[in-house]
């Protein structure tokens, strides 16, 4: 069997994400060994207009990018959505919550208005063309990407967790972050990382996206207890949520 | 003879970020040659507007992937600097600490698999692993125990998690401390294997000069990399970092859309090569040994050595970081609650990340939201000297096929290490 052809591709982000495929380390020369990277600009020179599986990361802010993305669609037989910012929008869509004018005249002053500084709304992948599979996170867990790749070769779907944080958390025997007065958005959030935020000690801001189906009379109950309020916890929802619909 | 050179390098690989190279000539009259930046803006200091002084670090760590504890810390201080907060000397050296981690995962990253391709004439660092195994394998090694370095202290890799303002979030344990003084101890020698690679191939780096200004942080009788003041190597005094706008003088060019600086001439570079003309008497033993065995003279000029001063900075932070463990076991690790009251202000933070110097500033109101924020990148900072080396080099080089004049184009953007995606995103513009 010939090995599929993989091309990774980025668009607005810190190509973080791409970063932690070269963090597999040795995994990398694992999984070069099944499949065949054809095009991946940040760490190779080699161009290819043909491949199977095309991995994505970024946001779409350009309407030039959008036809970029289009592109690279018809020609993938499966797309994947690489990181917050391909998933969701990421921190990118904080940009949305303002005026494009505003924006552009805010980071480039009076030369805000010429041309190839234009910019549209912030988008996700989906909101431009169809994905496949999404790695979540900011940055990805690359052992869920490792994993996602895995079951592609072998036609299996793969498993993406539909519990919250807290689950992660709980099971690293962490010491909850509203003990220490801080809004974590734990209760909410879509497992996979390894709760690696409160285990370092810090909240949780919710870079994976909501989970599905959330507690929210649990979460709502949390919020009573430690005496904030779910507005404070949408305030924190802006920073990787600000285009999901509020789940609470 | 009638030539035609037509170089269009869309998307330069092997670098972070988009950049293109343009190149028109005939006859050996260059009628175009430019570095564009395509990359799509992302306006980071628009959208921190309103945020809160404790979310600051989050956002802005993900301008850059590679540099994010730069950026984490950068604005980590500016934020301090503005609310008067006050950091522990443990807080301090953690951090300075994870700082050094971040300049060996990202200069193993650069020298080891973007710029050695080009030096053993391969497209990626691919092929290298069937034909050059020893040598990868010692690079991911490398890079590895520098990635596990920064989770150590930082929680996590990219995107560093247990910095707080004021201190941090989950302190390492003694033990493992100790193991990471084991594991730095286990990486010099693998260090000077890829300091021995590189020196035998260093005949395959351009002998090009250029004479330049370079700008990195000083600190009296130290190689600073968190601490000091802004210097440079055209004028002798030294500018505090709360002037920062004074020396950048970022401008907007059709061409890019990042913005440019200059400051005594028609532009500088920051980076390893500007921190080591700068501060190369301060080395390490060891570090300062490696230069000394790659002969790289203090006003070096050639910016494809930036790679080779990348090589020595690597030995120096591994140095650096084993006598901070050293000091930080001696003193024992104290738990620590970090603790602000936010306040209105203005805040200054000044590091230098792996590229080159970085900026942060940010004015809070009396409940600390964000009120504005100017962000000044290393690789802006080295976009207009980039230009300028081309201008500088290509007619040195108009003799040669065009395959080799874009190799050696591309070479030299490379050896700048640029960081695209953080350089797309500013504030503040004086306008040429």
């Amino acid at each position: 069997m010939s090995k599929p052809r993989v091309a990774i591709f980025d668009f607005a982000c810190c190509e973080g994400c791409q970063l932690q495929i070269v963090n597999m380390e040795e995994e990398i020369l694992d999984l070069v060994s099944v499949v065949e990277p054809v095009e991946w600009r940040e760490a190779m020179s080699d161009h290819s207009e043909e491949y199977t599986i095309a991995i994505v990361e970024g946001s779409i802010t350009r309407p030039a990018d959008e036809e970029r993305l289009k592109e690279i669609r018809g020609r993938a037989a499966i797309l994947i959505a690489l990181g917050a910012c391909a998933t969701t929008g990421g921190v990118n869509k904080l940009k949305n919550r303002f005026g494009l004018d505003d924006v552009k005249h805010c980071v480039y002053g009076n030369s805000g208005d010429m041309p190839h500084l234009d910019t549209a709304p912030t988008k996700a992948l989906d909101e431009v063309v169809k994905v496949d599979y999404k790695v979540h996170g900011c940055p990805i867990n690359n052992k869920e990407l490792a994993h996602i790749i895995r079951c592609l070769l072998i036609g299996k779907q793969p498993t993406i967790p539909t519990y919250p944080v807290c689950v992660e958390c709980k099971m690293k025997g962490n010491i909850c972050r509203y003990e220490y007065k801080e809004i974590c958005l734990g209760p909410i959030t879509r497992a996979g990382c390894e709760a690696k935020c409160p285990s370092g000690g810090f909240w949780c801001f919710g870079c994976r996206g909501y989970v599905d189906n959330p507690n929210v009379n649990a979460a709502q109950d949390i919020m009573k207890y430690y005496g904030k309020t779910v507005a404070d916890l949408r305030g924190r929802m802006l920073l990787f949520g600000s285009k999901q619909e509020h789940t609470i | 003879m009638s030539k035609k050179i037509d170089i269009n390098v869309r998307h330069v690989t092997r670098i972070e970020g988009h950049g293109n190279i343009v190149l028109k000539a005939s006859d050996g009259t260059i009628e175009k040659l430019e570095w564009q930046v395509p990359e799509a803006p992302r306006f980071f200091e628009a959208m921190v507007r309103g945020r809160l002084w404790s979310a600051i670090q989050v956002i802005v760590s993900r301008i850059c992937g590679i540099c994010s504890v730069s950026h984490s810390l950068a604005s980590i201080k500016a934020v301090e600097d503005a609310m008067g907060v006050q950091i522990s000397e443990q807080t301090n050296k953690l951090r300075m600490l994870a700082h050094y981690g971040e300049q060996l995962q990202s200069h193993a990253l650069h020298v080891g698999y973007l710029v050695a391709p080009d030096l053993l004439g391969a497209k990626s660092v691919v092929p290298l692993a069937s034909s050059h195994p020893d040598a990868v394998k010692t690079v991911v090694a490398i890079h590895r125990a520098a990635n596990q370095w920064i989770e150590l202290i930082g929680g996590r890799a990219t995107h560093p998690v247990s910095f707080k303002i004021g201190g941090f979030g989950k302190l390492p344990t003694e033990a493992e401390l100790t193991g990471l003084k084991r594991s730095l101890e286990d990486t010099i020698p693998k260090l000077q294997i890829v300091a021995d690679l590189v020196l035998s191939l260093a005949n395959k780096l351009p002998n090009f000069e250029r004479k330049t200004e370079y700008i990195a942080l000083v600190e009296p009788g130290r190689y600073p990399f968190y601490h000091g003041h802004i210097g440079s190597t055209d004028v002798p005094s030294m500018v505090d970092i709360h002037d920062f706008e004074l020396v950048a003088n970022e401008y907007v060019l059709p061409q890019s859309t990042a913005k440019w600086a200059k400051w005594h001439r028609d532009s500088y570079a920051v980076g390893a090569l500007a921190r080591y003309n700068l501060n190369a008497d301060y080395l390490m033993p060891l570090a300062a040994k490696t230069a000394k065995a790659f002969g790289l003279k203090k006003g070096c000029c050639n910016p494809y050595m930036n790679s080779v001063a990348q090589l020595i900075e690597s030995v120096q932070v591994v140095e650096r970081a084993l006598r901070f463990i050293d000091e930080l076991l001696d003193a024992g690790i104290k738990q620590e609650t970090p603790h602000v009251t936010p306040r209105a202000g203005v805040g200054v933070g000044a590091v230098e990340a792996p590229r080159g110097i970085l900026f942060h500033r940010y004015a809070f109101d009396e409940d600390g939201r964000c009120m504005s924020a100017n962000i000044c990148i290393p690789t802006n900072q080295n976009h207009g000297n980039i230009q300028k080396d081309f201008e500088a080099l290509v007619p040195q080089i108009m003799d040669r096929s065009q395959d080799e004049i874009r190799q050696m184009l591309e070479m030299l953007v490379r050896a700048y290490d640029p960081c695209v995606s953080c350089s797309t995103h500013y504030l503040d513009v004086k306008f040429v």
